[in-house]
């Protein structure tokens, strides 16, 4: 027997539902796209990157010259 | 009964019919004013939130059509124009079409705060809710003076599309807003003077229909001649110049004309040659308004060459 994996309503809506997902792609690029030019428009992003989850030893306060804020 | 369809209209509803709930045509005139709007602010705008901030106008407007066709389904089933629209022809639910504007209305406001300014997104808000409550709910059925007050949501469009830019509200702005506003009585009364409407059945008060067409020329002629002075203001503010001056008074000296031949005429005459002043008039009206912006944008787009401007 063979299994019959489509229901009707699949190929009935595959238009509607093409669609949709059409638009959740788009709407996704677009709200990407605005993180990507917000975040450019702050300008060099050494002034204000902070750890990340992750080393960073660029980041890591010198002990003997100081730490980033000026205390020992 | 294994479909889950919840009624029987003969033909599911496809992307097209949800695209139509939107109103494409109309939406196309926002996006044209809300562009210039936005492009002859003296702010500039990084092209894609300038982007984003138009399909934001653009989905708002869309959105308050939505909302529109869900509270006119009753009065768009009575009137041949519009009972093949989504709703009245059964495609489309009335749930479904007040889901997908309250959605995109949400959608849309907040998307441009985020990606603008507040000041946007309010005016955005305000305009959708004039649209869908101030005009569709409560005027369109109540007063004959819908066409008048209801067309000031076609006019916020440019107003929102500086504020895209500006972040404000100013007198250039405001004037772009007046333009629209001032537009749109006469294009809409010459349209009603010529197109055989069935208002009258379903129960919406049009000028035509409750104070007779006669009224109606007069009235065309008084908005045309109140038209005038904010068309040609605006040639003397910081978006004006000698190109839209130019182009100002000729398409204002043209649809006076129109007006005037139009307020001269009797239903006899009109019927006679097949409304051909009437359609000439509302031809010119589209005319009017898309010279009348693209002339605003001219005035930008040849600024850095010093020929925009004063």
């Amino acid at each position: 027997m063979a299994i019959k994996v489509e229901h009707e309503i699949h190929t009935r809506r595959k238009g509607r539902n093409l669609g949709v997902g059409a638009i959740l792609a788009v709407f996704i690029a677009i709200v990407f796209g605005l993180t990507v030019v917000k975040v450019i428009q702050l300008g060099e992003a050494g002034k204000f990157e902070r750890f990340d989850h992750v080393a960073r030893p660029q980041l890591v306060p010198d002990a003997q010259t100081g730490t980033e804020d000026g205390a020992q | 009964m294994t479909d889950i369809s919840a009624q029987d209209t003969g033909r599911e509803a496809g992307m097209g019919d949800y695209f139509a709930l939107l109103k494409p045509r109309v939406m196309s005139l926002v996006i044209f004013t809300a562009l210039v709007g936005l492009l002859v602010a003296p702010v500039p705008v990084h092209p894609y939130i300038g982007f984003v901030g138009i399909l934001c106008i653009a989905v708002g407007a869309g959105a308050s059509g939505a909302l529109n066709m869900w509270w006119d389904a009753d009065i768009d089933v009575k009137m041949k124009r519009t009972a093949k629209r989504p709703i009245p022809s059964g495609r489309v639910a009335p749930e479904e079409a007040l889901a997908i504007g309250l959605t995109l209305s949400v959608f849309s406001v907040v998307l441009l705060a985020l990606a603008t300014n507040f000041v946007a997104a309010g005016l955005l808000a305000f305009t959708i809710f004039f649209y869908a409550v101030v005009y569709s709910m409560w005027l369109k059925r109540s007063t004959p003076q819908n066409i008048v007050i209801g067309g000031a949501a076609g006019a916020f469009p440019p107003m929102v599309g500086w504020a895209v830019a500006t972040g404000s509200v100013s007198v250039e702005s405001a004037l772009m807003f007046a333009l629209i506003f001032m537009w749109t009585p006469p294009h809409f009364w010459a349209l009603a003077l010529f197109v055989k409407s069935d208002y009258g059945n379903a129960g919406v008060p049009m000028l035509t229909v409750t104070h007779g067409r006669r009224v109606t020329r007069n009235h065309i002629l008084g908005y045309t001649l109140a038209l005038v002075p904010v068309a040609l203001g605006i040639a003397f503010t910081s978006i004006g110049g000698p190109i839209y001056l130019a182009v100002a008074v000729v398409m204002n000296a043209w649809f006076l004309k129109g007006a005037v031949a139009l307020w001269k005429r009797d239903d006899a005459a009109s019927e006679a040659d097949n409304h051909a002043v009437e359609k000439r008039v509302f031809r010119i009206s589209l005319y009017y308004l898309f010279a009348h912006f693209s002339a605003l944008l001219a005035e930008t787009a040849l600024a850095p060459w010093g020929l925009g401007g004063w």
